[in-house]
């Protein structure tokens, strides 16, 4: 047995954009055990419902991460929306979940070059980002932004997206999802990725359970969990069914990443062919009184959102727990004896979110 | 463009940020923008670096790091501030773990707008970054002479 | 708005029920807190199925709370992140990480003890 030592990884790591810091106390190349610390990007915001009121908190929710911005902002309305009672219009929930499906395929299209580029895949890289601009293009053209939109508001959306531009979603997803299938056939089936992730940081059903594992992790898993499926949104009218693995390894992670595209995909056409005619919002006034807990599904897994209210335009409280941070026990579990070399590519299969996490 | 202009490497920290400006910062380096073609890269070390890209605020936390990566480019070098929360903190500035813009601990030569920064504008940044360093070198010979 | 099923129990009772709702192979889903007036408040959010349920207990100053740790394991982030931002006292975490998860310059931040601020 080697001598113990600790190798602190972050907080500039070049496997992420972001600074993430973990401790991981080594016995020669083995990992035995990884600390985490939280601080670095660390800002207090759910301090901030202090200063902002509750529809100026909006666009903080929204900039909890840049990645899932929609849906943070999503779900931050929809927990007032629950608490004053607000019945949003049927066309903003369809127009909600199709930028919400658009941001998961923007999301795992992210993720799937960040892996490329950790396997040491450049080019496999800049193909998913390029494709990934395809998907940009339609939140820019129906949005104004590229990353954050700022096109939820509580009690619908601010912008609608008329049936001409709805027909060219659906063309641009044609297109995509041809070469789209061209990437995957190499992140599924070349030799060099499958020996660099098949096999690797294995997380049992049992234990993806006990570890509290959620999203494409607990998937990958075997774990049958989707909150798209409680309905929420216009999920309850859209025929869905979570896409599950059982290998639990990080081959298992990426195929589940990797099917989810097709099915977002999917639903994006299901919520255009059903979208009815309406209004995109209603008229909110006064002030929200009352708590409520929200749950989603992002493209990281579970989030909960706990809205705390007092009847003035401040709020209590708003919690937010992020898929990542829940998923960073089965993390430290999975980093327990595997190689130093692979922890970057261990770390990278459970699409950390350090924005969203330290928040 | 001469062949003697020199091809600038990247170093990019992300600060405090919520990651909108740091994708937007990759997705410069991606087919569609691809600052390659300017002979840009990024790179993970710092003493490789001529312009380092800040995106975020500083944090107590990340104050020495910040600054120690400043430390360790060679000369010249320049600073590009990246979006409103590297200038000023932007909507987080009230929070109580942010200590404000990058400007507060080293000297910041190009602020980059927006929120999140679009890849034009930050690549519009880097670009107006390239002539300061040239003016700098040109100074630093001088002074050599 | 669909009700949301709370069960205010008081702290002793805490790991009794956490334990009946392990053993209904229920889900930690997070522990989120607030500050009320008279000490902070702590919401325990488990959920199987369809079925969502918390728990809440309410920590007085002084109160010592015990870690369900020993029954959820990956209870620990949740226990530490509150220890540290609103300084509630529990015990008992494994792993406890004795202030060292969040490395911020404030301490217990969330704790609100500096005067009003409801504007």
């Amino acid at each position: 047995m080697g001598k113990e030592t600790v190798i602190p990884f972050g907080p500039q790591h070049p496997v992420l954009p972001e600074p993430i810091h973990l401790d991981l106390v080594l016995e020669d190349e083995t990992v035995v055990e990884a600390i985490p610390s939280i601080g670095y990007i660390h800002r207090g915001l759910e301090k901030l419902v202090e200063k902002k009121d509750y529809q100026q908190y909006t666009y903080v929710a929204e900039r909890i991460c840049g990645i899932c911005s929609f849906m943070h902002g999503m779900g931050y309305c929809m927990s007032i929306e629950s608490i004053m009672g607000v019945q949003v219009p049927e066309r903003a929930e369809f127009l909600r979940t199709i930028w919400a499906e658009l941001s998961r395929i923007h999301s795992h299209m992210l993720w799937l070059g960040l892996l490329a580029d950790a396997l040491g895949f450049e080019s496999l890289f800049m193909h998913s980002w390029r494709l990934r601009e395809q998907i940009l293009d339609i939140f820019e053209e129906t949005t104004g932004g590229r990353v954050i939109f700022s096109v939820c508001d509580i009690g619908g959306v601010r912008r609608d997206i008329d049936s001409e531009t709805l027909k060219k979603i659906t063309s641009i997803l044609d297109g995509f999802e041809k070469e789209y299938s061209e990437i995957t056939k190499v992140f599924l089936n070349d030799s060099s990725v499958i020996l660099r992730t098949q096999g690797l940081g294995v997380l049992s059903k049992q234990a993806a359970f006990e570890l509290g594992a959620v999203g494409p992790m607990a998937r990958a898993s075997g774990i049958d969990i989707d909150m798209r499926k409680s309905g929420y949104a216009a999920y309850g009218k859209l025929k869905i069914e979570p896409i599950l693995e059982t290998a639990g390894d990080c081959y298992a992670r990426t195929s589940v990443r990797i099917r989810e595209v097709f099915q977002s995909i999917d639903l994006i056409r299901q919520c255009i062919a059903m979208i009815p005619e309406g209004e995109i919002k209603v008229k909110v006034s006064g002030n929200p009184n009352g708590e409520y807990f929200t749950r989603l599904e992002q493209p990281r897994g579970e989030v909960l959102y706990y809205v705390k209210a007092n009847g003035t335009k401040f709020l209590d409280r708003v919690r937010v727990r992020t898929p990542t941070f829940a998923n960073i026990p089965a993390l430290l579990e999975t980093l327990k004896g595997c190689q130093l070399a692979d922890v970057p590519v261990l770390i990278l299969t459970i699409d950390p979110c350090i924005s969203c996490t330290e928040r | 463009m001469n062949f003697s202009k020199k091809s600038p490497w990247i170093l990019h920290y992300d600060g405090s940020s919520c990651n909108g400006c740091d994708i937007e910062v990759l997705a410069c380096l991606t087919p569609l923008y691809d600052v390659e073609r300017f002979g840009v890269i990024n790179t993970g070390n710092p003493k490789h670096a001529d312009i380092l890209l800040i995106t975020g605020s500083i944090n107590e936390q990340n104050k020495s790091v910040v600054k120690q990566l400043y430390e360790q480019m060679a000369d010249p070098k320049v600073v590009v501030a990246v979006g409103i929360c590297a200038a000023t903190g932007g909507i987080f500035s009230e929070c109580y773990n942010v200590l404000g813009g990058v400007d507060r601990i080293i000297p910041v030569d190009v602020y980059v707008p927006g929120c999140a920064a679009r890849p034009e504008a930050i690549i519009d940044g880097v670009v107006k970054a390239l002539d300061m360093l040239e003016e700098r070198q040109k100074y630093a010979r001088k002074k050599d002479k | 708005m669909a009700q949301q099923t709370i069960n205010t129990i008081s702290p002793n009772e805490l790991l009794a029920y956490a334990l009946r709702l392990k053993n209904a192979n229920y889900r930690l889903v997070a522990i989120s807190s607030s500050n009320v007036e008279n000490g902070i408040e702590m919401s325990y959010s488990f959920d199987s199925g369809n079925d969502f349920v918390n728990l809440r207990i309410i920590a007085r100053p002084g109160d010592e709370i015990e870690s369900i740790s020993s029954i959820y394991s990956y209870s620990f982030l949740y226990e530490n992140e509150i220890k540290e931002l609103f300084g509630v006292n529990i015990t008992g975490i494994s792993p406890d990480y004795k202030d060292k998860l969040y490395r911020i310059s404030v301490k217990t931040p969330f704790n609100a003890k500096e005067g009003d601020n409801n504007g």
